[in-house]
C-alpha cells in the first residue's frame, strides 16, 4: 500500500514535469512564429502608417509629389526620346555610297557615258544613274511637295551618279581620295559622301544624349534633395515621438524605419505619377509625330515606355526615396544624439 | 542594481551638477531621490537612463558601466528599465493601448503577447476600458497614469519615477506607491525622485537627498 502510493506520486510528479515539458516547447514554438508575426506587424505598420501620413496632409503632398514627378518625367522623357531616335536613325547603315550630283549642262547621254568610264575604276564597285526624271518621281513620291514640282517649268533637279566603293575601300582616307577625285572632274558639281551625313547625324545625336546626360543626373540629385528636404521636415515635426521612441528602448532601424517607408511611398507615388504625365504628353504629340511620318512614306511609330521601362522607372524612383531618407534620417540621428558627452579635459 | 561610484557631472555652462555622488541600490530596494530643485535630481536620473554620461566616476547599472557603453547597447539597456516622467512623454497621436503597447512593440513582442500584458498593466493602473481612448480626452492623473503602465508592462528589473505623484491627489499617490512597493516586493528596484516632503516621511523607505549636486543623506 506504502510502496504503491508512493509510485503513484513518482508517477504524478512525472506526468506533470512531461506535461510542463511540453506546454514549455509549445510556449517556444508559439513564441518564434509569435516573434516573426510581430516582426511582420511591425513593417506593415512602418509601411502602412507612413502611407497614412502622406494621405493626411494632401496638400503638402501633393506638391512634393508634384514637383517630383515633373522632374522624374523629364528624365522619363529624355529616355523615350533617346528611344525614338535610335529607332530612326537604326536603318541608316553606314553606307560608304558617295553621290555625284552633275553640273545642269550635263546631257544624260554624257552622264551615261561618266559612269561607265567611272565604273572602270579599279576602286568602283558600281554605279547608278539617277535622271532627272527618276530623281523628280522619287521626289514626288516621298517628300511630300509632289505637286510644287509640276509647278515648275523646269525641272531642276540634277542627274545623280550613285557610286559604290569596293568593299575592299573601307578606311576613311581612300574614300575621301575618292571623293577628291570625282570632285575634280569638270562634269561634277557637288561630290557628296553620305557616310559624311550620318556620322555628322550620329554625332549631333551624340551630343544630344550627352547633354541629356547631364541633365539627367542634375535632375536625379534634385529628386534625392527634395525627398531628402521631405523627409527631414516630417523627422522634425516627429522629434518628440523620436525621442520618447528612443527613452522606451528603440533602436536605430526601429526609429529610421517609418522613415524609409515614407521614402519609398513617396519616390513610388512620385515614379507612377512621372509615367503619367509622359504617357498623356506622349499621346498628346502622337498623332503629331505620326501625322507627319506618313508624309515622308511613314515607316516611323512611335515608341512608348516598354514594361521593362515603366517598372524600371518605378523601382528607380521608390529606391531613390529610400536612399534619399535613409541618408537624410541616419545624419540626423547622428548629429543629434540625445546625449551630449561632456568629459573633462584630465 | 544601481551602483555610483564617486560620479561628478559638469556642464560647460553651469559648473558641477554632481559632485562626488556615491550611493549603491540593491537589487528589490525601493528609495526616494530628494533635494531642493536645481539639487541635480533630473541629472542624476537622466545619467541612469544613459541621456548624459558623467564626467568623473562610474554609474554601474546591473553590473554594465555606463560609462563604456557602446552607442548600438544603449536601447537595450534602457529597455531594462521603466521610466516615469513628470511630464508623462505620451505620444497624443496614438491611442492609450499603443501607448502602453510601445516597449513591447519595439522590443519585438507578437500582438497576442502585446495585448495580454497591456491588459494586465492597465489593470494594475486602474484604467481598464480606456484602452481606445487617447491622452488628451484623459485628466492629468490618467495621463500618468499611462505613463506608469507603459513603464512597468514590460516587466523591467528597475524602475526610475521622476515626480511620479506630482499631478495626483493624495489618495491617488498612496495607490501609485502602493503599487511600486508591489513592485519592490517581487525584486524590482524602484528609485523616485520626489519633494512630496510628507509622502516620504509617510513611508519609511530609503531617501537619498541632494543637496547642491552632493549626496548628504543615503
Amino acid at each position: 500500500m506504502k510502496y504503491s502510493r508512493k509510485n503513484q506520486a513518482r508517477k504524478n510528479v512525472r506526468e506533470s514535469s512531461l506535461r510542463q515539458a511540453k506546454k514549455q516547447t509549445k510556449i517556444a514554438g508559439g513564441d518564434f512564429f509569435d516573434k516573426l508575426h510581430a516582426y511582420r506587424d511591425v513593417h506593415a505598420h512602418a509601411l502602412f502608417s507612413s502611407l497614412g501620413r502622406i494621405v493626411a496632409e494632401p496638400f503638402n503632398s501633393i506638391m512634393t509629389i508634384s514637383v517630383l514627378a515633373i522632374a522624374i518625367s523629364f528624365v522619363s522623357g529624355f529616355h523615350v526620346l533617346a528611344v525614338n531616335i535610335q529607332q530612326l536613325t537604326e536603318h541608316l547603315d553606314a553606307s560608304n555610297q558617295i553621290s555625284l550630283f552633275l553640273r545642269d549642262d550635263v546631257s544624260d547621254a554624257h552622264a551615261n557615258k561618266l559612269a561607265e568610264s567611272i565604273r572602270k575604276n579599279i576602286n568602283v564597285q558600281n554605279v547608278k544613274v539617277i535622271s532627272r526624271e527618276d530623281a523628280a518621281a522619287e521626289f514626288q513620291t516621298y517628300s511630300g511637295f509632289g505637286s510644287a514640282i509640276n509647278e515648275l517649268e523646269k525641272n531642276p533637279l540634277p542627274i545623280v551618279l550613285q557610286v559604290l566603293p569596293k568593299k575592299s575601300l573601307e578606311d576613311k582616307r581612300g574614300l575621301e581620295d575618292l571623293q577628291k577625285e570625282f570632285q575634280q572632274s569638270p562634269e561634277v558639281d557637288v561630290a557628296q559622301m553620305d557616310l559624311q551625313w550620318i556620322e555628322r547625324l550620329r554625332s549631333i545625336i551624340d551630343m544630344v544624349k550627352l547633354f541629356a546626360s547631364i541633365l539627367n543626373i542634375l535632375l536625379v540629385a534634385a529628386v534625392l534633395l527634395i525627398i531628402g528636404n521631405t523627409v527631414r521636415i516630417e523627422l522634425h515635426n516627429r522629434r518628440d515621438e523620436v525621442i520618447i521612441e528612443k527613452l522606451v528602448g528603440a533602436t536605430n532601424s526601429f526609429i529610421r524605419r517609418p522613415f524609409l517607408y515614407a521614402g519609398f511611398w513617396i519616390g513610388f507615388i512620385s515614379g507612377i505619377s512621372a509615367w503619367f504625365i509622359v504617357t498623356v504628353l506622349m499621346l498628346i504629340v502622337r498623332q503629331a509625330v505620326e501625322k507627319l511620318s506618313s508624309l515622308y512614306g511613314g515607316s516611323f511609330h512611335m515608341l512608348f515606355l516598354s514594361l521593362t521601362d515603366t517598372l524600371a522607372l518605378i523601382a528607380i524612383s521608390s529606391l531613390l526615396g529610400v536612399l534619399a531618407s535613409w541618408t537624410v534620417v541616419s545624419y540626423q540621428m547622428h548629429s543629434t544624439k540625445l546625449k551630449k558627452q561632456v568629459r573633462l579635459q584630465k | 542594481m544601481i551602483h555610483f561610484d564617486a560620479v561628478t557631472m559638469r556642464y560647460p555652462e553651469t559648473g558641477d551638477v554632481l559632485r562626488n555622488v556615491s550611493f549603491h541600490l540593491r537589487k528589490g530596494e525601493i528609495a526616494f531621490l530628494t533635494g531642493h530643485s536645481g539639487a541635480g535630481k533630473s541629472t542624476l536620473l537622466k545619467l541612469i537612463t544613459v541621456m548624459e554620461r558623467s564626467s568623473r566616476g562610474r554609474v554601474i547599472l546591473d553590473g554594465q558601466d555606463l560609462g563604456l557603453a557602446k552607442e548600438h547597447q544603449l536601447p537595450f539597456i534602457r529597455r531594462k528599465m521603466g521610466v516615469i516622467y513628470q511630464d508623462y512623454k505620451l505620444l497624443y497621436d496614438r491611442t492609450v493601448f499603443d501607448n502602453i503597447a510601445l516597449p513591447l512593440v519595439i522590443a519585438g513582442y507578437g500582438h497576442l503577447e502585446v495585448t495580454r500584458r497591456v491588459r494586465a498593466a492597465l489593470d494594475k493602473v486602474n484604467l481598464t476600458g480606456k484602452e481606445k481612448k487617447y491622452p488628451l480626452a484623459l485628466s492629468g492623473g490618467e495621463q500618468q497614469r499611462v505613463g506608469i503602465a507603459r513603464a512597468v508592462v514590460n516587466k523591467p528589473p528597475i524602475i526610475i519615477a521622476d515626480e511620479p505623484t506630482g499631478n495626483l491627489d493624495p489618495e491617488l499617490s498612496a495607490e501609485i506607491m502602493y503599487l511600486f512597493s508591489q513592485f519592490q516586493q517581487v525584486g524590482v528596484t524602484v528609485l523616485i525622485a520626489s519633494h512630496d516632503i510628507s509622502l516620504i516621511t509617510q513611508l519609511n523607505h530609503r531617501v537619498l537627498k541632494l543637496d547642491h549636486g552632493q549626496l548628504v543623506t543615503s
